[in-house]
Formats: C-alpha cells, structure tokens, sequence
C-alpha cells in the first residue's frame, strides 16, 4: 500500500519512507513501508502494539536503522546518520526526563549540546520562551518529581522543541494521562502544532486521538501500512474490514462474497442471510466466493418497537432487546437479531424510537443499504 | 521514624543480640586501645599503666607506614575505580541479558577460593620465575616486580574490584536507558551523553563503591605482607610488628588510635562533600 508520489513533489514532504524494511532477528517490525508526511502536518501512525508504528518512528529518530530503503527528512538522506546528528526530536512515552536537573535544565538541555554553544543568556532566554509556549513559565527551577503528569508532559514537549527541529517525533505522548487531562493536552497539542509549524508525527493505539488530532493517518498492521490517508478517509471510505474494526466502531456481518460489480457487493452469512453493500470508495472490488464483510456503523442502524417499525426499509431484521447503556448524550444498545447474532446500535438521547425499548422487548433493527460499506475480510 | 517514644519491648529484644556484640567486640575493645595508647611499655613488654602522651610523640618513628597507607589506599581506590567502572558500564548497559549473567558470575568467581591462595599465586607470578623471567627472555633483564608498590597496587585492584563494580553496577542498571536515548535525541554525542546524564547519575554507586574499597584499604595487612614483602607496609603491618614482635603494646594502640581517628576525618569529609553536592543527594534520596 503506497501512498507517495515522491517523483514530483519531493521537497514538499519533510519525512519520507521509500520501501523501508527492518529486522529484529526474524521478526519483520517494519516491511516494505513507503510514505510521505507533508511540511507542516500533523500525522498519526495507529495500530496495536507490534505493528510496527514505534519502530518507524525510531528510524526517524534515528535510534534505528533500515535494512533497505530510504528514509529522508527535508529531502535530505539519513540512512546512518546517528540520532544525534538529525534535525528531528522527539517526545518520549514515560517523558524520559533528567531526575538529577530542574525544569529549565531539562528544557535547555537541547540548546547546550550545541556547537557553537549559545551563551548562558541566550539559553535562558530561550528557555524561558519554551517554557512560556508550554504555559510552565513558573515552574523553571522545580525538580522533575515535583511536577504532576501533565506538567512532565509540558516539560517533555518543552524540551523537544527548543530546539527547533524539522519534525517532532510523539511516542504515546498522552498514554500515561488520565481521560480529561489526555483530552486537554490532544487540543493543547494541536494548537501547538500550528502554532510552531513543525511537523508533528504522533505514534498512538487510541484511534480517538489519532482522529481527533491528524491531518492524516497511517494505520499499521504487521509493519505494513495498511491505510494511509485522512482521518475522514479512514472513516468513511476504509480498505478493509482491518481498518473499519480500527477506526470507529462497527457490526460486521461476515459471509461468502455471492456477487461484485462496481455498484456493490452481495454476501451470504454463514446463517443463510443475503445482504449487499456498496463498495468501499478506496477498497476495492471483493472476488467471489472469497470471505467479504458487511460493515455497518452502530449510529446507522435504526431500532424500533415491533409494532412501529416503518415499512420498506433496505434491511430489516427482527430482534431482542439484550441491554440498554445509558451514555449522557446517547445511549448504546445490545441487540440480538434473527440471523446477525449480537448486534450495536447507538441512537441519540431524543431519539423517539430508543427511549420507549426496554431490555426483553422484541424490536426490529434496520439500516439503508447505501449507509453499509462491503469490505474484504482482512 | 522517630513515632515509637515508649519502649518498644519488642525492639529491644530483637536489637540486643547485635548491641551486645556491638558492644563487646567493638566499644569494649576501642576503650582499651584508647587506655593502653596513654601508658607505657612494660620491661618486658607488654602494657603498664601510666598517663602519657609520649606514645603520640613518638608516631613519626612510624612515618613510613603512615605515608604508605595513606598514599596507596586513596590511589588504590582510584585505580579500582578507573578499573570497575567500564566494567560495570559495559555489564549493565551493553552486555545482552543472556550473558549478563554470566560475566556477573565470572565477577564473583574468584570469590569462591581462598583469598590467600589467590595472593600467593600473584607472589609466584610477580616473582623471579614469573613475569620478570618472561620480560628478561624477550630481552628486558632486572625488571622486579614482587615486593614493590605496584605489587601492592595490582593485589588491591585485584582484591577489591569487585567491590567496586557492584555498587555501580547496580546504579547503572536502575538508570532508565531512554534517559540516554533522550540525551543523544537532543544532539547530545555518546561521550557529551556519559559525561551529563550517565555519570552524573551512577554517582551514588560511585560514591559507595570508593568508601567501601577506602575504608578496608585502610586496613589492609594481607596484600602488602605478601606483595609488598618487608619493603611496602601499611599502618596494618606496623600493628602486628608492634604488637606480636616488639610488644609494644601502648605504641601499637597508639598508631591504632591515630589510624581510626584519620579514618575518621576523611570518612566524614568525604561524605560531606558527596552529600553536599546538589543532585546527588537528590538522586540517592530517590
């Protein structure tokens, strides 16, 4: 799965993947991985642990090297260009903060490596910057232990980007943060982010922060991109039933693939059930008599009571009532329909239908065909 | 720590075992020394009471051993450290899990034969038959080697490396090796990376290590006995001449008092000044 057109924009990417592979002993982390992240993006690689996204972000860091393949950053090569010597920094997953240096030692830290070193006054002046672009300005003489998780956050970002560097590399930046924090720091971030004009790449398994943050998204499996596009994209128009399962929530229905034209695709559930689909834009087609997949997302399908379910709809299957999740502004609900086994449905708060149905009731459950996607079963 | 106020019973039972030994095998004995270095030595040796200082006048008769102990315990320290550390270094950062172990258990092997036996056979190395034979056969005659300060030297750095590699290989294995990554992320070069983050950070290992080879080089008697022969002796030695040969026992426990007293002094210096050091004390108190 390649997304680049290296050959005509080349200096318009700031990092860039031609084919790259990596080994560690017979494992293939990263296998045959080609991309390129425009200037002044926000890109998230997604995946679960093992797919392959840390180590990609470790080659352009540096602390790896590939096999075969190139890795530019700027247009520049820097296949065997230690760490060290690479425009780039990175924010690291625990921090990795210096516990023997206070919080402006840390940020400038960066700036003293420099040859020629910047005078003291010019560090701290910097430092002092850094700082105020974190919002920590009071914070400079603290000990790391003493500041809380998201002020270490602060620091850790701080600390990357006083220098300057072409890409900013984030290895699970927010994991160690709880839930309202970790939403504070995905705004704070993004903000960040234009305001500095540095290209962001994020490695993260939350599929919501990498929504929520990412101009694009490269979805990672076995150390291969599986997907490579934006977050509407993903969403909308998935590859396959990989990516669906990856980015939101869906029911699949998973069959053999009876027909495929251009329009759409037709299966049968091993339970005898047909159901067809229109194809996913970016999928492609499904070769009968392989195993496709009907996606279908929990806020397309519609629940009513048995007596009130409107007629003509697409697909219609009547159900059971199994639990109802009450979520503030909606509410989820496990159904289990004739057929399609269990099934999750999400109807908003004022939804007429939802609020009557209570756990036992014998309901109907239908979607619009054209709001299902038919994916390969990969 | 300082909550329980009444008497904890249970405490002092549990503490009284180790505070009678304590007592008996360290207090008791130091009291006497310190009695006996004021009186005098009997005709025939031995002690007899007096109140004097003369012993304490007469120390510079024992200038050498003096000058000995404190020249080659700080430099022996030194040349275990320059010794351990990349040792150390390279068993807790480089070296893969697997053989990690093993080469910490080649650290502790020697260990398991007499210590004596092991500094005989530096005396049949160092010796006229050993190495110097070696060098006069390649054409280097008259090198002596046994009975010299060097002697002494490679005994210590043999004896107590060890010592001094636990400590510190223990500080570098806690150090959290993204530290190291950040540091070089930072455009900080391998070397700039040791210098800041990792020795500044195995200091605590470093510090225990040093006081631990310093204070039982202090007291060394075996290593110069044997390496040094008659020539290179510690205040160690000067003990057992004067107590077992000459019996001049209130001048022994004179040199005896004089040494615990510089043990003392440089223990508590050194302990301020690496206690003193901002981020260390930091560090440690992690």
């Amino acid at each position: 799965m390649s997304q680049n057109n290296s050959a005509t924009a080349e200096s318009a990417f700031d990092v860039e993947f031609r084919s790259v592979v990596k080994h560690f002993a017979d494992v293939k982390a990263v296998d045959d991985v080609s991309f390129g992240l425009r200037q002044g993006s926000f890109h998230s690689f997604l995946g679960p642990s093992g797919c392959g996204k840390t180590t990609s972000l470790r080659l352009i860091a540096g602390f790896e090297q590939p096999d075969s393949g190139a890795v530019e950053i700027a247009g520049q090569s820097v296949v065997g260009v230690p760490a060290h010597k690479r425009p780039v920094n990175m924010v690291f997953q625990h921090y990795a903060l210096f516990p023997h240096m206070d919080v402006a030692a840390n940020v400038g830290y960066g700036l003293r490596q420099r040859k020629p070193r910047p005078d003291d006054a010019e560090i701290g002046k910097r430092v002092a910057e850094a700082l105020e672009l974190v919002r920590l300005p009071q914070l400079a003489r603290r000990r790391i232990w003493e500041l809380s998780g998201g002020q270490q956050q602060r620091v850790a970002l701080a600390r990357a980007l006083i220098n300057r560097p072409t890409v900013l590399l984030l290895d699970e930046p927010l994991a160690a943060l709880d839930r309202k924090l970790r939403r504070e720091m995905q705004i704070e971030l993004q903000n960040l982010q234009r305001e500095v004009g540095i290209t962001f790449v994020l490695v993260t398994h939350d599929q919501e922060e990498a929504l929520s943050m990412s101009d694009t998204i490269g979805i990672m499996r076995d150390g291969k991109i599986v997907q490579f596009g934006t977050p509407e994209e993903l969403y909308d128009a998935p590859v396959n039933r990989y990516v669906a399962d990856f980015v939101g929530e869906s029911n699949f229905f998973s069959g053999a693939v009876a027909s495929c034209d251009e329009r759409g695709a037709v299966i049968t559930t091993a339970s005898g059930l047909t159901l067809a689909a229109p194809l996913s834009r970016l999928g492609g087609r499904l070769q009968p008599g392989s195993t496709g997949t009907i996606a279908v997302r929990p806020e397309v399908i519609g629940l009513w009571n048995k007596a009130a379910a409107p007629q003509g709809l697409d697909v219609a299957r009547p159900a059971r009532l199994l639990n109802r999740i009450y979520l503030g502004d909606h509410s989820e609900f496990q159904v289990e329909a004739e057929g399609l086994g269990s099934v999750l449905v999400r109807l908003p708060k004022h939804s007429t239908a939802g609020q009557a149905l209570e756990p036992g009731d014998e309901v109907v459950l239908g979607w619009e065909r054209s709001k299902a996607l038919a994916l390969a079963d990969i | 720590m300082a909550r329980a106020r009444k008497w904890d019973w249970t405490a002092i039972l549990l503490m009284s075992p180790s505070f009678a030994i304590f007592l008996a095998l360290l207090v008791l004995p130091i009291i006497v020394v310190l009695v006996l270095s004021f009186g005098e030595r009997a005709e025939a040796g031995g002690y007899e009471a007096a109140f004097t200082l003369a012993q304490y006048a007469n120390l510079p008769a024992r200038w050498a051993a003096f000058r000995n102990t404190l020249s080659l315990a700080p430099t022996g320290t030194i040349l275990c450290l320059l010794a351990a550390y990349p040792l150390a270094y390279f068993l807790a950062v480089k070296a893969s899990p697997r053989s990690k172990l093993l080469l910490l258990i080649l650290v502790i092997v020697p260990f398991w034969t007499s210590f004596l036996i092991r500094t005989y056979a530096w005396i049949f190395i160092l010796g006229g038959k050993g190495i110097p034979a070696l060098l006069d056969w390649v054409g280097i005659p008259d090198v002596r080697l046994i009975n010299t300060p060097f002697a002494v030297l490679l005994g210590i750095v043999y004896a107590y490396l060890p010592l001094m590699v636990f400590p510190i290989f223990v500080s570098l294995e806690k150090l959290d090796k993204r530290l190291l990554e950040a540091s070089e992320d930072l455009g900080a070069s391998p070397w700039a990376t040791f210098r800041q983050v990792t020795l500044p950070l195995s200091a605590p290992g470093v510090a225990t290590g040093c006081m631990l080879v310093f204070i039982l080089l202090m007291g060394e008697y075996l290593i110069p006995a044997l390496l040094g022969g008659g020539k290179v002796f510690f205040i160690g030695n000067a003990l057992v001449d004067l107590f077992l040969q000459s019996r001049n026992w209130p001048f022994g426990s004179a040199v005896a008092v004089s040494l615990v007293a510089i043990m003392l002094v440089t223990v508590t210096l050194y302990l301020r000044l690496t206690l003193n050091r901002r981020g260390f004390r930091d560090q440690s108190m992690v």
